[in-house]
């Protein structure tokens, strides 16, 4: 292959990239502006939050109170060498209502929920089911996507704040049930230090975004996946490396953004 | 699942969010620290502020009565304006003093108010006159080596003698 077949192939990539760009914004935005059958038939959206949400929740809280405890060892370790194991709650609060909550929420409900998401998408249009649909002269992005979306969008944020809550519940159970902190100093140390509308909005802030990046995501995925059985198990794939990378990425803009001075 | 049912569990759900969130606020954040309690704004001038930050506690006697909202410089005069919300209710004479202090040894700085003697009060918008500005550790430290250093060559004022001063 010369010089020329080259720069030929990385036209096209690039080619390919943009439109998938495009696609992906296009996509964004009809969902956006099919997005009234929430407010019609809002029972959709309630059974796509039961899929979404309630399902994620056990794998949520287990997470979040092993992260508790993790962060309430090692943060003990490193305090306890300055003699400041009193900044204990701090630590552990800030650590996971600006970072880990949302972070750690989002990679989780990629894995558990962006999967399921874009493995029914891909099979519904392996087996045809959406263009029934559209034979029906039903909107599958309204009637499927649409719920589905908002159903993510509105269970993420939660799903973040019960992880930075359990989480906070775990760093408390080995901070002053296990290793013998003062509660009192505990709390006292955490509520002087985390700031309402900094640390708590900005975390729930990105929870939201996160949500929408994942399920959009998962569901353009699904929606793009080559209707074959190979075709959505790589979509799937494609999913949890996209999303998680898109996550990491975000959250590094973010934080930049919103922590900056 | 029948719909009653599902309703009930991601009722649930999103009363557990909530609950979370709540917590959040209410237990690990500051949102019961006076937020929203009234308060009126009086600023003062300080030649050096160190370390203050925008929030930092304004404290009496040890309890907090109020916040920095705001720091500015004049640049006039070069001192630093900063301006305090105090809690409505909690009312200061007008020659109360302020000084900026640092709890702990290399803790948070705050304000520090102590009450005068006047009979007439702080209002919003009033200048507290007297100020203590923040203490800097570097400058302390060369003043210490100065005067230490001062008082040496006073002690040996002929240290041209051909015997070197004891050290």
């Amino acid at each position: 292959m010369n010089l020329s077949d080259k720069i030929t192939v990385l036209g096209r990539k690039t080619n390919i990239c943009l439109v998938t760009l495009g696609l992906f914004a296009q996509f964004f935005l009809t969902i956006i502006r099919r997005s009234s059958i929430v407010f019609k038939r809002p029972r959709l959206v309630v059974q796509q939050i039961h899929f979404i949400g309630n399902y994620s929740l056990i794998i949520i809280a287990v997470s979040g109170l092993f992260v508790g405890f993790v962060l309430g060892l090692q943060g003990y370790y490193t305090l306890n060498r300055y003699g400041s194991e009193d900044a204990l709650g701090l630590l552990v609060a800030l650590s996971l209502t600006r970072e880990l909550g949302p972070v750690i929420t989002a990679l989780l409900f990629a894995g558990r929920a962006g999967t399921s998401l874009t493995a029914e998408i891909g099979l519904m249009k392996a087996g045809d089911q959406l263009t029934a649909m559209e034979v029906m002269a039903v909107d599958p992005i309204q009637r499927v996507l649409a719920p589905r979306f908002w159903g993510g969008v509105i269970a993420m944020p939660l799903l973040a704040a019960i992880f930075s809550m359990v989480g906070i519940i775990g760093g408390w159970i080995v901070g002053v049930a296990l290793i013998g902190i003062d509660t009192g100093v505990f709390w006292s140390q955490m509520q002087s230090g985390v700031d309402v509308w900094k640390d708590v909005v900005n975390g729930v802030i990105k929870s939201f975004i996160f949500g929408i990046t994942v399920s959009l995501i998962a569901l353009f995925t699904g929606w793009r996946a080559k209707p074959t059985p190979e075709g959505v198990a790589r979509a799937t794939t494609l999913t949890v490396v996209a999303a998680s990378l898109a996550v990491l990425g975000l959250d590094f803009l973010l934080t930049a953004l919103m922590f900056s001075n | 699942m029948s719909n009653e049912k599902t309703d009930w569990w991601v009722g649930f759900f999103v009363l557990l969010g909530l609950v979370a969130l709540s917590f959040l606020a209410l237990k690990a954040g500051n949102l019961n620290a006076l937020s929203f309690a009234p308060t009126y704004s009086v600023t003062a001038k300080f030649d050096n502020i160190g370390g203050l930050k925008v929030r930092a506690p304004v404290k009496s006697a040890g309890v907090v009565v109020g916040r920095v909202s705001r720091i500015d410089l004049d640049n006039k005069t070069f001192q630093a304006i900063v301006s305090l919300d105090i809690q409505q209710g909690v009312n200061f004479p007008v020659d109360s003093s302020a000084k900026i202090l640092t709890s702990g040894l290399l803790g948070e700085q705050y304000i520090g108010l102590e009450p005068g003697g006047e009979d007439i009060n702080l209002q919003a918008g009033s200048t507290i006159r007297y100020t203590q500005s923040a203490i800097v550790l570097e400058s302390l430290i060369s003043q210490f080596l100065y005067s230490s250093a001062d008082k040496q060559g006073s002690q040996n004022p002929t240290p041209n003698t051909g015997i070197k001063g004891e050290r």
